[in-house]
């Protein structure tokens, strides 16, 4: 139990990190931190496939993709960087506030009742999930994939004309 | 039947992004131009034999299911037109051949998430399909990368990832209470709950995220820079359906086959309604900016369209209906005039214009129809539709709300006469004594669909024996 509350507790640190940090760079790997505390999570809850894909996904792949793109753009200056990140502190001061007020609503609040175990849930393996009884979410999943590679020709393309 | 209305668009983007040269991308329009006339043809005629036959082999190998009913046909319809007039508006306004062809892509993909939306009973799959429809107007809406319509989209991106999060927070809260997330187990676990905390939660969230798509007052922040900044084929689409469909459409689905009529959610739309049909109306009338004018007419407008469904009885939930395609024709329309208006002048700046009938007859004549059409004018659709809403009011005893309706009408017309003033009658402006009408092709959609917005109305018994009868029954 203690260590799940301080899993929670770094993941909050993580996320607030991610958003308030100067860096972009810093920022990604905040993030690729904050996925790791919730696969960590995942598998304390007793799923690890789903703690597998956060850390495979999220973690690895999303942050190596941020990494490159970050690598290939022309980095701020010392004065611009220090600027950016007073101005983002005064606009998020109230980030933090609104996290310990809810983390404090919540915990010492009771588990409501009318929240049940889902046994199908446990009985089903992945492969049942995604390819019988979701097939139809994995086929929007195919098309958002799609949309996504439209995405990147239509918005990073550069036009040759220009 | 139905899975063919999202397989085949899908096969054909493959199809045509084959490297097979210039042949592909020419054949582009004609293959988007085909498929949504087909979707209109189908959702119009809707035979039943032709809907229910499942053509089991297709659905098996692919494991989809979906279903379709009397509202389903209504939004499919509207999505095949204003899809269709999108497209024909995007092939006059955007030049490069190759944005054009990305264009129509992302246009079919976002039809493929819309029709998902229409056709699913399950409530994560219908997330899914919001995410497919959310995503590709996203990058609609930055298509010509300029600062301005960049930013629109951002506004849209951080307005949809909040909705996102409330809807998944409520599809887990709803899983964790039902076990399920068929639209019918929910209704019954709902029903068997004895609205415990919990569940009340979760349909508040859902309701909010909602609301948020449908770019409703307190939550519309993203839906005019969006609108208004967008490429002109995308402003069509975006006002005429994306947001209908992702957030109007769901909110009727869901309430009426799924949350139920409750006390709380009755008057959360109800309020919700009145104080977008107001404040919409308002701020449409202090723009001078003809897109953003009309971005804010589009608040207004869904305002009726969720405060007829707040009334909760039958009439109100047909009126709402009603609106829902009256608005999707006549919005789409007006968008098409502001899109002709800006290709021929260069500006949507309404204080720049003046006397623009004389030489864009068509566009004039057909933005006067769209514009009466708007304001509850008889006998064109849109009065039809207002003033089923407006009765519905008046008969579920929200005679405040019935008499702020009314008042808002009265603004509409305000609004759009003086646009239409601004625009189209007086003396024509120096600057624009050489403009033209735009190409045949262009003015001939104006044309249809204010021939829709005044046949929707003038038979309006028959359509309303057609199409809205059963949901009265």
């Amino acid at each position: 139990m203690i260590l799940d509350k301080l899993l929670l507790i770094a993941l909050v640190f993580a996320a607030l990190w991610t958003v308030m940090t100067r860096s972009l760079l810093k920022a990604a790997l905040g993030l690729a931190v904050t996925s790791a505390m919730i696969a960590i999570v995942l598998f304390r809850l007793d799923s690890p496939l789903a703690g597998v894909f956060e850390l495979s996904v999220c973690a690895g792949l999303i942050t190596a993709v941020f990494i490159s793109a970050i690598s290939l753009m022309k980095p701020l200056t010392h004065k611009e960087t220090i600027a950016l990140s007073k101005a983002r502190i005064k606009r998020y001061w109230f980030l933090p506030v609104i996290i310990a007020a809810v983390a404090c609503i919540f915990s010492k609040s009771a588990i409501p009742t009318g929240i049940r175990v889902l046994p199908q849930a446990v009985e089903l393996n992945v492969q049942e999930v995604l390819w019988n009884s979701r097939s139809l979410d994995l086929f929007g999943q195919i098309v958002i994939v799609l949309a996504g590679v439209f995405g990147t020709v239509i918005l990073f393309r550069e036009n040759n004309k220009k | 039947m139905p899975s063919l209305l999202i397989l085949l668009p899908l096969l054909g983007i493959i199809v045509l992004n084959l490297p097979l040269g210039n042949i592909m991308r020419r054949a582009a329009f004609s293959f988007a131009f085909c498929l949504f006339l087909i979707q209109i043809a189908l959702a119009v005629f809707h035979y039943p034999g032709l809907w229910t036959n499942q053509l089991n082999a297709v659905d098996t190998f692919f494991k989809v299911t979906f279903s379709v009913d009397h509202l389903s046909f209504i939004v499919l319809l509207s999505i095949g037109i204003v899809s269709l007039t999108s497209l024909v508006v995007g092939r006059y306004t955007i030049k490069d051949d190759n944005d054009r062809f990305n264009f129509i892509n992302l246009l079919i993909i976002a039809s493929i998430g819309m029709c998902g939306i229409v056709m699913v009973r399950d409530i994560f799959s219908l997330y899914v399909f919001l995410e497919v429809t959310a995503v590709s107007a996203f990058i609609l809406i930055a298509f010509e990368k300029q600062r301005p319509a960049l930013e629109g989209a951002f506004k849209y991106i951080v307005m949809s990832a909040i909705a996102t999060v409330m809807m998944l927070s409520a599809i887990a809260l709803i899983l964790l209470t039902t076990g399920d997330t068929s639209f019918d187990s929910i209704r019954q676990a709902l029903f068997a709950s004895n609205n415990n905390f919990i569940v009340k939660l979760a349909v508040g969230l859902f309701v909010c995220g909602l609301f948020i798509k449908g770019g409703l007052v307190p939550f519309h922040g993203w839906l005019p820079d969006a609108y208004s900044e967008a490429p002109s084929a995308v402003s069509v689409l975006l006002a005429g359906i994306i947001t209908k469909v992702s957030g109007i459409y769901t909110l009727i689905r869901l309430v009426t086959a799924v949350f139920g009529f409750t006390v709380g959610i009755k008057s959360a739309l109800l309020l919700i309604g009145i104080v977008s049909m107001l404040f919409g109306a308002f701020a449409a009338l202090t723009q001078n900016n003809f897109k953003r004018m009309l971005a804010y007419s589009s608040i207004s407008q869904v305002g009726y369209i969720i405060a007829g469904l707040g009334t909760g009885i039958a009439l109100g939930v047909v009126g709402a209906i009603f609106h829902f395609f009256n608005h999707a024709i006549f919005k789409s329309l007006l968008f098409v005039n502001s899109a002709a208006v800006e290709k021929q002048t260069g500006t949507t700046d309404m204080n720049k214009m003046g006397g623009l009938s004389q030489n864009m007859p068509i566009t004039g004549a057909t933005s006067l129809v769209g514009f009466l059409s708007t304001s509850g004018i008889p006998p064109l659709a849109g009065f039809w539709s207002k003033l089923m809403i407006i009765i519905a009011l008046w008969m579920s005893g929200h005679y405040a709300y019935a008499a702020i309706a009314v008042l808002t009408s009265v603004l509409t017309l305000a609004y759009l006469l003086t646009m239409q003033r601004k625009v189209f009658f007086g003396k024509l402006v120096d600057a624009f004594k050489n403009i033209k009408e735009t190409e045949a092709g262009f003015a001939a959609v104006a044309i249809i669909l204010a021939l829709l917005t005044i046949g929707v109305g003038v038979f309006f018994p028959v359509v309303f024996n057609i199409y809205l009868k059963a949901f009265v029954r």
